[in-house]
């Protein structure tokens, strides 16, 4: 096989995984490096940034950052984040390179689909960086695209022409892409486990990759129907999203009885399970490396699937909780309401377990294990937030303020990366054969997590003081020129913990110029991936997390070990 | 669909999860379509031509045609699957051009996109059925293609019964659709 | 080691950041925001209690299990520990879910003993215009198109409805101390948001449709009115202010707008 064959249009689950880690990861820095020029411009509204003007000149004239290049990059920075990284590297990268391996499969069960899923998302993702070069530039109008503004073209806002549309058909592709990855993951899951894997014998991450697949499977459709509505409302004259009435920049947009509030409800209900997305492999991820570097099986195992599809399912039912304020009935806030407290409940739970399978450990703290133990700090700390904003007559005042900008990185951003984290450092010997090294995953695992602290606990204090999020500059109300000492903290804040990442990807690329290989299990881990490599396809005679099982030869057991016998 | 390994039922269970997804999509539509005419008051019914019910009538002969191909298939007359099979291909190009001729219809007697909120919801509607049948139309071209090489048999039938189960969802799915449009689209 | 201490360092420069409260809510001006304040409280304990419990709970856990050469307890789970903390849990999120619906029907299912006062409240790109029907007490028709500042009719008030002809039109909002006041939310542009941070409510205004937000300030003052849904490039600087008068100021200052 040629080149091309075997590491571009591979259909092997494992370049494709790989691919998908190497895509985010390039989206990853460009998204982190978009939220870096954005803090910088807040705290330095004034200066003068060559680099601004040489990659933006209309958008930086002599290096000053307008605020429409503020929107852009904070609309840019979070489709990326949210699309391809918190989305991509969980369930691209981890899930088709581990659920096979895992489940005992050969491959997943549509390989050249799963080709075609890899290929559509990057040419999304191509397509999506394509709108800072057209006429006008990235559009404005936030990840959340809200119409009227996102609908009527230029007339509203720069970037809400070419970009605006370049915006729409690349997520009408990514959601495509993801759609055939759910396909695929799906019937892997369901149809290609080996002999003797039952379901509940699967490691919980193979549980999240499955319920994620089946939350995307339901949520992208519907994304692909709201974005196509919204397309046809821009480009063909419908009026799905615009009302009568509407005169924009002094010009009348002569649509009528379309509403603004349907495309908020079509675009949370695939929003809020998005969230979910981004997470629930990710605690598949914690909950198997909390138990491996703990010595203990996970506490709680059947409650922690339980409580997986219990989220997937609830998932559906709460998108309203981001409509608190917009002018829905206010009886359905309620509601909504009550229904996203309860699904607050399972999370509780799983963060309890985790804590329950930490307790009488004997804990090995790798670098992997340190990143698990500091998402589960994140986790709390980002989660309850989401018990004030889940209310809405606490949302009443903090809908839309920098509250919520530090609760959803906190809970979706950071813990997310963190369980990416302590998968990379996890898997990596699995994935490269070569042990990453664990003194500079160590000093990147203290100064991240002290610095996203340092970053997103101020944001909560800037939203208490009623900070709006979004704006461009906090020179024009006088009580958020008091904030300003707050924001230039989280704006260094944000400098340092960025400037740390360099030592991840410096950890990455050194290890490959390392030449001692990774043991074959170095972890001393019980999952399938770490078994040895053999064309006989495995057979299963144990659950996922046997460790430290009395009278057993050694502290763990993996899934296709026999029965001890003779010891 | 015919990679070397990929069994049977793990092809019904993707097939069955890309159903979901499309119940999905539709059934975000129709969401849109019940808020889109309960927010306003400009709603003046769907267009509405005689020709959809012989494309209606088409597809279901299409979809009859190859169901029948495809339990010749099952006992060995290969032959009369042939028949069967191209004559369910043809007819279903049949019903996209029926579709064509209902949208060029539609557009000489001044009923675009965006005439109003019925024309605009059937031209989406139908362009998305059509598109999600053109692919299942490639699928039975090939196959036939395949079938007339002697390369499917009693033991090579997955493709067939896939494709076949697929081409009846998106018949039920237009019968939904022509429900939605003709009636629920048209009821005072 | 290290990580139980930083863990627990955190924590403390956390929860001393909120106890200090040096960025915090304004001072409340009415009985609302009063009582907003004190539920706030409420949530801030429970969930700092909450908060102190779990990150103490990890950090000692983490400097407990470490290892040194022992072995692991052998567990799996404790079905009794699992409904214990999930009734648990359910009971006092439920109970933030009711304590809450209580004050939000407050602000939006209740209605004031006395007829409000009604205000217009309508945004564009990017500025505010508050519209008061004028001693008829109806507002006249608008019409988007007509908008326009410099010809003095910033509501595009048709000038052929007798209704509008006293309307009075600011770029302020003015209200009396201790009044109800009805704000009528509309936009013909974007979506916009009323968000007067010491009333801590906010509400969008949304095209097509008009919200009524009923509102009460008793404090006499000059308040920020901020746009809190993204709404263009100019979001940041759609700014107005909510002045608060003692009712004969304010009777005065409508006086002295109907005379113009």
């Amino acid at each position: 096989m040629n080149f091309l064959g075997r590491y571009i249009f591979s259909t092997d689950h494992k370049i494709i995984g790989l691919q998908y880690f190497i895509l985010a990861l390039i989206a990853a820095f460009t998204g982190m490096a978009l939220s870096v020029a954005m803090r910088f411009h807040l705290s330095y509204p004034e200066a003068k940034v060559k680099l601004f003007e040489i990659l933006w000149p209309n958008g930086a004239p002599g290096g000053v950052m307008t605020p429409e290049l503020y929107l852009a990059l904070m609309t840019m920075h979070g489709t990326i984040m949210v699309f391809f990284l918190l989305t991509t590297v969980p369930q691209g990268g981890f899930g088709n390179y581990f659920l096979p391996l895992q489940i005992g499969a050969h491959d997943m069960a549509f390989p050249r689909l799963n080709m075609l899923s890899f290929w559509t998302t990057a040419l999304s993702f191509l397509v999506l960086c394509s709108a800072f070069v057209v006429e006008g530039g990235a559009p404005i109008s936030g990840w959340t695209a809200y119409p009227p503004l996102s609908a009527v073209g230029p007339v509203a806002g720069p970037g809400l022409g070419q970009g605006m549309t370049i915006w729409v058909v690349s997520i009408a592709l990514f959601s495509a892409g993801s759609l055939m990855g759910a396909i695929n993951f799906i019937t892997t899951t369901l149809e290609l486990r080996a002999k003797g894997m039952s379901l509940l014998r699967m490691p919980l991450t193979c549980w999240g990759w499955f319920s994620t697949a089946i939350i995307s499977l339901f949520a992208f459709a519907v994304l692909i129907a709201a974005g196509v509505l919204l397309l046809m409302d821009r480009e063909l004259g419908t009026s799905f999203f615009l009302p009568a009435g509407l005169v924009i920049n002094d010009k009348p947009i002569g649509r009528a009885g379309g509403s603004p509030l349907l495309w908020q409800h079509l675009f949370w209900f695939f929003g809020h399970p998005e969230v979910y997305i981004a997470i629930l492999p990710g605690m598949g991820i914690i909950s198997t490396v909390l138990a491996t570097f703990s010595r203990k099986p996970v506490f709680g195992y059947k409650a922690m699937v339980a409580a997986l599809l219990f989220i997937g399912f609830f998932g559906f039912l709460v998108w309203g909780h981001h409509m608190f304020i917009s002018g829905m009935n206010p009886y359905s806030s309620i509601a909504f309401s009550v229904l996203t407290l309860i699904i607050g409940v399972p999370s509780a739970i799983k963060t309890f377990n985790w804590l329950g399978t930490i307790w009488g450990g004997s804990l090995h703290l790798t670098t992997a294990m340190l990143w698990a133990l500091g998402f589960v700090s994140v986790f709390v700390t980002g989660g309850l937030t989401g018990i004030w904003l889940g209310q809405p007559a606490l949302d009443l005042y903090f809908h839309d303020t920098y509250l919520v900008v530090g609760h959803f990185h906190m809970i979706m951003g950071v813990a997310a990366v963190f369980a990416m984290f302590a998968g990379t450092y996890y898997w990596w010997p699995r994935m490269t054969g070569r042990m990453l090294g664990e003194t500079t995953g160590k000093v990147h695992f203290y100064c991240t997590f002290i610095g996203v602290y340092m970053i997103f606990i101020p944001m909560h204090f800037a939203g208490i003081a009623g900070n709006p999020r979004r704006y461009s500059d906090f020179s024009q109300f006088e009580f958020l020129r008091d904030l300003k000492m707050l924001h230039l903290g989280m704006t260094h804040a944000a400098f340092f913990t960025a400037a740390v990442q360099f030592l991840f990807l410096f950890n990455l690329l050194w290890s490959l110029r390392s030449r001692a290989k990774a043991p074959a299990n170095p972890w001393r881990a019980t999952t399938l991936e770490w078994a040895t490599p053999s064309d006989e396809p495995p057979v299963v005679y144990r659950g996922a997390y046997e460790f430290s099982t009395p009278g057993a030869r050694r502290d763990f057991r993996m899934q296709n070990e026999e029965e001890d016998t003779g010891t | 669909m015919t990679s070397p390994g990929i069994s049977r039922q793990a092809s019904f269970t993707g097939l069955y999860a890309f159903f979901a997804t499309i119940i999905m999509l539709f059934g975000a539509f129709t969401s849109a379509m019940v808020v889109r005419r309960g927010a306003s008051k400009d709603w003046v019914g769907v267009p509405r031509s005689q020709l959809l019910w012989v494309n209606t009538g088409v597809l279901a002969l299409s979809s009859i045609a190859a169901e029948k191909a495809r339990r010749d298939l099952l006992n060995g007359h290969r032959m009369r699957f042939n028949i069967g099979w191209a004559a369910a291909t043809l007819l279903g190009a049949g019903f996209v051009a029926g579709q064509f001729a209902v949208w060029q219809h539609l557009r000489h007697s001044g009923v675009y996109i965006n005439s109003y909120p019925g024309s605009a919801f059937f031209y989406v509607g139908t362009v998305a059925h059509a598109l999600h049948l053109a692919g299942g139309w490639i699928a039975m071209f090939y196959l036939m293609v395949r079938a007339l090489r002697l390369q499917l048999g009693p033991g090579r039938r997955t493709a067939v019964d896939v494709t076949a189960v697929y081409w009846h969802f998106l018949g039920v799915l237009w019968l939904y659709l022509l429900w939605l449009f003709w009636f629920w689209g048209n009821w005072d | 080691m290290l990580l139980a201490i930083v863990i627990w360092g955190v924590t403390g420069v956390v929860t001393a950041g909120f106890a200090t409260k040096r960025w915090w809510f304004p001072a409340p001006i009415n009985t609302h925001a009063a009582a907003f304040d004190s539920y706030f409280s409420a949530n801030l304990i429970f969930s700092g209690i909450v908060f102190l419990a779990a990150q103490l709970a990890l950090g000692w856990l983490i400097w407990r299990h470490r290892n040194r050469g022992q072995q692991a307890v052998h567990s799996d789970g404790n079905n009794r520990m699992e409904l214990l903390w999930t009734s648990l849990t359910a009971i006092l999120f439920l109970g933030a879910a009711i304590g809450s619906a209580r004050m939000w029907s407050d602000v939006h299912l209740s209605t004031f003993s006395t007829t409000p006062m009604r205000i217009e409240a309508s945004g564009k790109q990017f500025a505010w215009n508050f519209r008061y029907p004028g001693a008829d007490g109806k507002f006249g028709k608008t019409d988007a198109r007509l908008a326009n500042d410099a010809a003095g009719n910033p509501a595009g008030i048709l000038p052929d409805d007798p209704a509008g002809k006293d309307d009075i039109v600011n770029a302020a909002l003015r209200i009396p101390a201790g009044r109800p006041v009805q704000l009528i939310l509309r936009s013909n542009d974007v979506l916009h948001n009323f968000f007067v941070r010491e009333l801590r409510v906010k509400q969008d205004l949304v095209p097509g449709l008009d919200i009524p937000l009923h509102i009460l300030a008793d404090k006499p003052g000059e308040y920020e009115i901020a746009c809190s849904e993204l709404c263009g490039l100019g979001h940041h600087q759609m700014r107005s202010v909510m002045i608060v008068l003692p009712q004969p100021d304010f009777d005065s200052w409508l006086g002295k707008q109907a005379a113009k």
